[in-house]
């Protein structure tokens, strides 16, 4: 199968800023990109000829009311029907920092309860009350039932750069239910792999467990607050220059690797 | 008379021709017309020839065009210094002459369009440019900064550039200033600070542009004023790039309405700050950057299908600056008409406001006929409102129509010919000269070096800026090679590496120069080690084929010696960039900065864009491996006048000289065959770090080497000789000394050799190796004078500059 035939649909908005950032690593996996704005007339109709669909980084809509909110509400009002059919039929939907805040606020995320329209978690201010642009190391989680995870190395270093990132839920139990669910995919951790048990920066906006990102109960949804699309190439990584060389790619294509390889095997079987 | 009596309201016509001088001007002052008693006496000449009275926005449009911001009549005018000596305009004499000498052919475009333009490849150029924003931080902090980087990032637009990086760099008054020491209407530096960096933050992060340089310095003469120098690097194509407006072509303004904001923001950045300046608020603009990203991608889009025939950013002086400007640049007339223009409000807005509203986020285009239709859905598509409001015209005349009425016409030849009097100073005298420098005796000693040590560390001026950047978003882009801080521990780069081509591995390297304390005490040693610092941050990481933006920031240019203290750093700009090679190719000075507390010190901050052949030879600044050893390359003497260990020590003792010994002189001709050298060495894969001494010396330098992957170090000071006194420096001298062209590099343990040959005559000496994890530094009878773990070295420099609020 060519991967010229998968086809990824990345959704802007006005303030949406990290869609080519997305976009160049889709090109360097040889897929069919392409970026759409959420108001553009035709985007409900072809919404079902893409195999994916990746909501990038930014301040959507200015991040006016909350993280995410507006394009969140605006997805639910625009493309609802066809969204829930993605997700019906597992084709994998991706959201990055912005995105997952979208994901949340569109409430796909974490989707634990299945009420549609009813956001079930936040990405709040992070605690140290700033804007954080740093490296993080990330322990995946192997009882994740992501999708997005499958290629990823155990230990991986993406950077944040957010606000809004403290992953919150209303009760212990709540959190409690996403981790029995395998919804955990992606914790923060200590450069060796150990929890970073809320201890700044390595927990960079104190999220709930360390979450870094989660997905829905079925794993093909996922939502993270790093950035893999800036840790995609090695010469993105921040210490490439202490080895003074640099490998092909960095940790971040492992989650656009297995996006594309389940593509592959369960979407276009 | 009262103001508006004078004002005709039917013809809307300001009284100053048939009435005397001395009423025209006051009467100009009660408007907050900013014109001097001079330029309105040939404002009258102009209008008595054409026999009427100005109108409103004629005269308005005028005292715009007019102003020091906008017209630059410092760096302009002629300069008579006592009786022999005349200088034939600042900029003309030192600046643009530099450039022109030096005639890189690799410069397209330096100082004529929005942003100065290089080659980077043979399908990219890149854009540049510096702007200031001091005035208006100074009184919103949050609104003025944001603005700032909002302005100078439509300058990149307007040489049809993708914007890929932001600078800044920002100045206040110390962080610890007693709040009871300051009048009661100035602000704090620690609240001028934190809304300035959260407007930075704001604009930057979210137009998706990474802030990836810059420096934030602290100088006394700053309290209760704040320095913004926002920077902006784009890439474009040269296909896309359009400049050929001509006759004919409409006049599009695209982006955000209209409002009453920024209502001649010209004028009051080109006037001291005073008691009244909470007043002025309604001078600063207010930021939307949501609007300015969809303006960005719709700029891009014109762009990539060539439909304009021109672009000008709609900053200071709003359209007003923007027509006027496009006019004579393409040696045309127009013909607005302001009732076409869209306003935010439906409030009543007055002609000459529409004209002269500085609101942000807008774009004028000059668009042919052709192709208006297109590039008007291009703007739609990304929901921007854009609207024809006037065309270019063959008249040489601008003509102001509003709902289908005259209201105004003025010859451009004429807006473009203000005054320009021959400034007259009197040559510096010896006795300034020698106040200035006063040398006082020795107050330092080798008793103690630890403590100062570790002060100089956790100083303001030196310490982590990690509270400040990382709120700053340096990795959206995905260009960022080598960034602020170096992984993991956050150890400081000397400058920002990209890689702008997704296809290349060819990237350019971002570095920053100023030295504001010289400033005060000798302008010249001021601009000479701002330009090295910044091209010798630039040669650390692996730059080369540098060009230069410059940026000054003066106090009344008018008043005491400060017109002298300019030309000698322009001089100094000439000398220097002249002799490395190194063009200016944009800059901007501002002038009248100027608070309740007095004027601020000489300030030049030099921008440096230089090219890295290979990104994978590119050089961080920390030590990587045991064993390695460690070089000081370059001349060391003891100059340590406006030295932050002379600045501590001074504050220690509390003493009232601010300056003590020599000032850092720059040797260029030694210097750039220093650089050459360091070029070819960093190519080599043997030279493994690089890190430039500056601020704080050779022990600050080799402490924040240490830093990133927490390593200790084991030197020993040599046995250095000052050649200019014949003296042999003392270890205070040698640790903290700010001579210029220096730096620390570490080679590759059994290399050295290799390297010792490679350097030939230059000069360069083995201070020790990379060794265990204290900073151990030994005097040259090897008795430990510094002895430290880099854990409490790390741990005092790592002051948080802003503190985190929670946990």
């Amino acid at each position: 199968m060519q991967r010229t035939k998968i086809k990824v649909l990345i959704i802007r908005a006005g303030g949406t800023n990290r869609d080519f950032d997305v976009y160049a690593c889709l090109k360097g996996l040889g897929v069919s990109a392409r970026i759409k704005r959420i108001n553009d007339t035709e985007l409900r109709s072809d919404l079902l000829s893409y195999h994916a669909l990746i909501f990038p980084g930014g301040f959507a809509y200015g991040d006016y009311v909350r993280a995410g909110a507006i394009l969140g509400k605006k997805v639910m009002s625009t493309l609802w029907d066809e969204i829930l059919k993605f997700r019906k039929e597992r084709r994998p939907i991706l959201g990055i920092c912005n995105g997952f805040q979208v994901l949340v606020e569109a409430s796909l995320l974490p989707g634990t309860l299945g009420k549609n329209g009813v956001p079930e978690a936040a990405l709040a201010s992070n605690s140290s009350g700033r804007f954080e642009c740093r490296w993080v190391t990330l322990k995946k989680k192997q009882a994740s039932k992501c999708i997005f995870t499958k290629q990823l190395k155990e230990i991986a270093r993406f950077p944040v750069a957010h606000g809004e990132g403290r992953f919150i839920m209303s009760d212990a139990r709540a959190l409690e239910k996403l981790e029995e669910n395998g919804q955990i995919a992606l914790v923060y951790s200590a450069p060796d792999g150990t929890p970073a048990n809320g201890r700044y920066p390595l927990n960079p906006n104190g999220s709930s467990l360390d979450i870094a990102g989660i997905c829905d109960p079925s794993g093909t949804i996922f939502g993270l607050m790093p950035h893999p699309e800036n840790a995609f190439f090695g010469y993105q990584l921040p210490d490439w220059s202490f080895n003074r060389k640099f490998p092909l790619y960095g940790d971040g294509y492992g989650i656009f690797e297995s996006m594309i390889e389940y593509i592959e095997t369960e979407v276009l079987r | 008379m009262s103001a508006l009596q004078a004002l005709d309201r039917e013809n809307r016509c300001i009284e100053i021709v048939n009435t005397t001088l001395e009423r025209a001007h006051s009467l100009c002052e009660k408007l907050q017309i900013g014109l001097a008693k001079h330029e309105l006496a040939q404002v009258r000449e102009y209008f008595q020839k054409l026999r009427r009275e100005p109108t409103e926005i004629e005269i308005q449009t005028i005292a715009q065009t007019w102003s020091e911001h906008c017209f630059h009549k410092i760096f302009k005018s002629r300069i008579k210094i006592g009786k022999q000596k005349t200088i034939n305009g600042i900029f003309r004499t030192f600046i643009a002459r530099a450039t022109e000498e030096i005639a890189a052919d690799w410069v397209v475009s330096a100082f004529s369009d929005n942003a100065g333009i290089i080659k980077f490849d043979s399908s990219h150029w890149l854009a540049a440019k510096v702007e200031t924003h001091n005035h208006p931080s100074a009184v919103e902090p949050f609104g003025g900064a944001a603005t700032g980087v909002g302005g100078v990032i439509r300058d990149i637009l307007g040489v049809w550039a993708r914007p890929i990086a932001n600078t800044d760099v920002l100045g206040f008054g110390p962080p610890d200033f007693p709040q009871h020491q300051l009048p009661p209407w100035t602000k704090h530096p620690t609240y001028l600070m934190k809304g300035v960096v959260a407007g930075i933050g704001n604009y930057g992060n979210n137009m998706g542009i990474p802030t990836v340089n810059g420096s934030v310095y602290f100088h006394d003469s700053y309290v209760g004023y704040a320095l913004v120098f926002c920077g902006c690097i784009g890439l474009l194509q040269p296909r896309n790039y359009s400049a050929r407006a001509r006759p004919g072509d409409l006049l599009v303004v695209a982006g955000a309405r209209t409002g009453r904001d920024g209502l001649r923001g010209v004028n009051f950045a080109s006037t001291p700050l005073s008691k009244e300046t909470d007043s002025l608020r309604s001078a600063v603009q207010i930021p939307d950057p949501i609007v300015e990203e969809r303006l960005m991608r719709a700029i891009l889009a014109v762009a990539e299908r060539n439909l304009a025939s021109a672009i000008t950013d709609v900053g200071g002086g709003g359209l007003s600056s923007a027509v006027c400007e496009t006019a004579r640049r393409y040696s045309c007339g127009a013909e607005v008409d302001l009732d076409r223009i869209p306003l935010r409000e439906e409030s009543i807005i007055e002609p000459w406001e529409i004209w002269l509203s500085e609101s942000q986020e807008r774009m004028v285009l000059v668009v042919p006929k052709a192709k208006v239709s297109e590039a008007i859905s291009t703007f739609q598509h990304e929901e921007i409102d854009a609207k024809v409001f006037g065309k270019l015209t063959e008249s040489g005349e601008i003509v102001f129509n509003f709902d289908g009425d005259e209201i105004g016409r003025l010859s451009i030849d004429f807006l473009f010919s203000p005054p320009l009097p021959t400034l007259e100073v009197r040559s510096r005298s010896h006795s300034s000269i020698t106040t200035r420098r006063k040398d006082s005796k020795l107050f330092a000693t080798n008793d103690g070096l630890e403590a100062d040590f570790l002060c100089l560390l956790a100083s303001p001026n030196i310490s982590s800026r990690e509270s400040i950047v990382r709120t700053f978003d340096h990795e959206v882009g995905g260009r960022t090679v080598l960034k602020p801080f170096q992984y993991p521990n956050s150890g400081p780069n000397d400058a920002a590496v990209l890689k702008p081509v997704l296809s290349s591995y060819k990237g350019l390297a971002i570095s920053c120069g100023l030295n504001p304390a010289l400033g005060e005490i000798d302008p010249y040693a001021m601009a000479a080690s701002s330009i090295d610092e910044a091209i010798r941050n630039n040669v650390c990481v692996g730059g080369r084929r540098i060009a230069l933006l410059d940026n000054f920031a003066w106090g009344d240019p008018l008043k005491g010696e400060n017109l002298l203290d300019l030309v000698e750093a322009a001089q100094a700009c000439y000398d220097v960039a002249k002799g490395f090679s190194t063009p200016f190719i944009s800059g901007k000075d501002s002038m009248y900065n100027v608070t309740p507390l007095g004027e601020i010190t000489p300030t030049l901050v030099i921008t440096a864009i230089g090219i890295v052949p290979n990104i994978r030879k590119c050089l961080s600044a920390d030590f990587k491996t045991y064993g390695d050893s460690i070089y000081l390359v370059g001349r060391t003497r003891s100059e340590l006048a406006g030295s932050e260990y002379a600045r501590m020590k001074h504050k220690q003792q509390q003493q009232q000289q601010l300056w003590v010994g020599e000032v850092p002189r720059l040797d260029v001709k030694f210097a750039k065959s220093l650089y050459n050298t360091m070029n070819k060495l960093t190519d080599q894969g043997f030279v493994k770090a690089c890190h430039d001494i500056s601020q704080g010396g050779l022990a600050v330098a080799l402490a924040e080497m240490c830093f990133a992957n927490c390593l200790g170090v084991d030197i020993t000071l040599p046995v250095l000789r000052d050649e200019s006194n014949d003296r042999i420096l003392e270890p205070f001298e040698l640790l903290f000394s700010e001579s210029n062209s220096r730096f620390l590099i570490e080679v590759s343990a059994g290399e050295e050799s290799k390297f010792e040959s490679m350097m030939g005559k230059l000069p360069f000496v083995k201070l020790g190796s990379i060794a265990g994890k204290k900073i151990v530094i030994r005097n040259s009878l090897g008795e430990t004078i510094i002895g430290l773990d880099t854990v409490d070295c790390y741990n005092a420099w790592r002051k948080e500059l802003m503190t985190v609020s929670a946990s």
